[in-house]
């Protein structure tokens, strides 16, 4: 029940045009770096740089342990929101994987849906 | 309640209970008669006494740096404004034809829409219980038309019910109606509520449920003309011969239970959303420059901020000039920062731990809106919508349409997405012209005349706006619980506004609301000095 009037604020919330659906969601890390990581990460992991920077992941060090960019992708990390509300842990496990063996990147030990659910801490929800 | 000429009115009352204990109690003795529940603004600010000379750097012009500037400034402080843009308005924004747009990343689109036609990438709408803004168009005399917002006669779309095909909204919301009614008087009649409501009120009940969902006397709904007259006919009542009306077919009941049916009428409904709203005449940005107009000072633009520090002495504001990256320190007595946390958290600021933290944890949502110009408004001459919202399950998540010049001959722009969440990102992640594409596709399936009418695009992923990372703020529960305290106050010199410092992120209002509480603070504690 409290998941349904979570659903329902959300749908209410600014601007919340509301009924779009979430997309069927994808299992591959790759698509899913490009519907949801590249609108701000850029193609190719390059970042960005206005009056604020976006970080690149492209030949990034910060990725050599898989948990630190698995932890931000799921709980945020300043202005870059958590994604544990539309990514299932198997979902950050699959797009961590494949940020961290592309662009330039090289980490070969892979993470897994089991080991991203340990990690994750208590689930945020926006309050309207 | 009659007044003579000497009687005390409520309005004297209030002024001399603002002027005793503060807005604080003016506000709460205003909600106690009636007044103002719906809005926290309590009028214009009363700044009286600032003292001489003091001087205060506000950086980031947008609608909350723009406010204090104006109110400072009109109580007598100096004020410099800092603004990275090349315009002032921040969010507050309005794109029309001949304006180039950069993107993080670099694309670069110029608009080519007709003269009069614009896109608000931004804000767009401003609702009759935001008193600030409404306050302020007031003032500055800022023309304001309806935003319609709600149109029975706009659609529903979605992907998984009606075999694809849009639905009138009051066909569907009539059904919706009729059969929740139906059931409910079936669970009645059954003595299935029997033991929730008296004998007395279920008659009451039943009596409801047959008016508010058109049932017929055995409380079923029905295809009839009483129920045509909710969902729209067949062949709709006219004169002659075959002027007798026809009733209408309904839609299956289990495509009425989509979520994109209950979803859009729950959305008109909240409170965010009711009508009537409002937006300014030609554009939203109508009221940043009615602002900017008043300032005495020229904003400086083309200002990146990169550090912000303070002592007891004032504060030392350090930026650099992006066209030719020189350094330059302004120096100030105090400081209204508005920049967007996205920013802030990235710049050197010398607050405390706990500042940095509420600076820190809150990020930024990603919604993308596009503009689409088409040859002419199909909307209205083959479709009779005239403003108003169409919804659907795609990622473009609606169409709405413009709510001025009704009629008029030659081009016309639509908002052709207003995509959040997973939508937002996906389009974000897209070169301006796949946007385009995207819009075309999905919008195509609500309106067929898409490809032949439409004429060009404009795009902005709020992801990829250089000065913002993002759209809105987005605040958590445990976030709200644990920063939010820490980031209104004033500390030292410095005191943080912006609509990401309110309860009503993405709203102008919130912007508004939260700058009038920081210049407050500020001047409290310049007059103690």
């Amino acid at each position: 029940m409290r998941r349904l009037v979570l659903a329902l604020l959300l749908a209410c919330a600014w601007g919340a045009a509301g009924p779009a659906r979430a997309q069927a969601p994808s299992a591959d890390g790759g698509e899913i770096y490009r519907q949801i990581c590249q609108a701000c990460h850029m193609q190719g992991g390059t970042g960005a740089i206005g009056a604020g920077r976006v970080p690149a992941l492209a030949h990034n060090a910060r990725l050599a342990v898989a948990a630190y960019p698995a932890t931000i992708v799921a709980q945020g990390h300043g202005g870059m929101p958590w994604f544990s509300d539309i990514l299932s842990p198997a979902q950050i496990a699959s797009v961590v994987n494949y940020v961290r063996t592309h662009f330039g990147n090289h980490y070969q030990d892979a993470l897994d849906a089991q080991t991203v659910e340990a990690m994750l801490g208590p689930k945020k929800v926006d309050d309207h | 309640m009659t007044t003579g000429q000497t009687a005390f009115t409520r309005r004297d009352m209030l002024r001399a209970i603002g002027l005793i204990a503060g807005a604080g109690a003016m506000y709460q003795a205003m909600t106690a008669l009636g007044h103002a529940a719906e809005s926290q603004f309590t009028g214009a600010p009363d700044l009286s006494g600032a003292p001489r000379g003091a001087k205060v750097v506000v950086l980031g012009a947008g609608l909350a740096g723009l406010l204090a500037a104006y109110e400072l400034e009109r109580a007598g402080y100096a004020v410099q404004v800092l603004e990275y843009q090349n315009r002032p308005g921040g969010r507050n924004w309005t794109l029309r034809g001949g304006d180039t747009y950069t993107e993080l990343g670099g694309a670069t689109q110029t608009v080519r829409f007709a003269p009069g036609n614009y896109l608000n990438p931004g804000p767009w709408r401003i609702s009759h219980h935001h008193r600030a803004i409404l306050h302020y168009c007031r003032a500055f005399n800022v023309r304001l038309e309806p935003f319609i917002q709600f149109n029975n006669n706009a659609f529903v779309h979605s992907t998984h019910a009606f075999g694809g095909r849009p639905q009138r909204y009051r066909e569907v919301a009539a059904d919706f109606h009729g059969n929740v009614a139906s059931l409910l008087a079936t669970a009645v009649n059954t003595g299935g509520l029997d033991h929730a409501v008296t004998q007395e009120d279920r008659e009451r009940l039943l009596e409801a449920l047959k008016g508010w969902g058109a049932l017929d006397d055995s409380l079923a709904y029905r295809k009839g003309l009483p129920v045509s007259g909710h969902r729209g006919y067949a062949r709709p009542p006219g004169a002659g011969a075959d002027g007798a009306p026809l009733p209408s077919d309904l839609l299956p009941f289990h495509d009425v239970l989509d979520p994109v049916v209950w979803k859009s009428m729950t959305f008109f409904t909240s409170y965010d959303m009711q009508p009537t709203m409002f937006q300014p005449v030609g554009g939203m940005d109508m009221i940043g420059k009615a602002f900017a107009s008043r300032l005495s000072h020229q904003i400086t633009l083309n200002a990146k901020v990169t550090g912000i520090a303070q002592d007891e002495n004032g504060v030392t504001v350090r930026w650099a000039d992006t066209r030719s990256a020189e350094m330059h320190e302004t120096k100030a007595d105090w400081c209204v920062c508005t920049l967007p946390l996205s920013i802030l958290s990235q710049i050197d600021i010398q607050v405390s731990a706990a500042k940095k933290a509420a600076i820190s944890a809150v990020p930024y949502a990603s919604h993308a809106k596009i503009g689409l110009e088409f040859r002419r408004r199909f909307w209205e001459e083959d479709e009779a919508i005239y403003g108003g919202i169409s919804f659907t399950d795609q990622e473009i998540a609606l169409v709405s349409y413009p709510n001025d010049n009704f009629h008029a001959a030659g081009p016309a722009v639509l908002l052709g997405a207003f995509a959040l969440g997973r939508g937002g990102y996906d389009l974000a992640g897209m070169t301006p012209e796949e946007r385009i594409e995207a819009a075309l596709k999905q919008g195509e399936k609500i309106h067929p005349q898409y490809r032949k009418e439409f004429l060009s695009g404009a795009s902005v992923a709020w992801s990829r706006v250089p000065w913002m990372l993002g759209c809105r703020a987005r605040w958590s529960e445990a976030d709200r619980a644990a920063h939010y305290q820490n980031l209104v106050s004033m500390e030292g010199r410095i005191v943080l506004a912006g609509d990401h410092a309110s309860y009503m992120a993405g709203w102008q209002e919130g912007a508004l609301l939260s700058s009038l509480d920081a210049i407050r603070q500020l001047h409290h504690r310049a007059t103690a000095v």
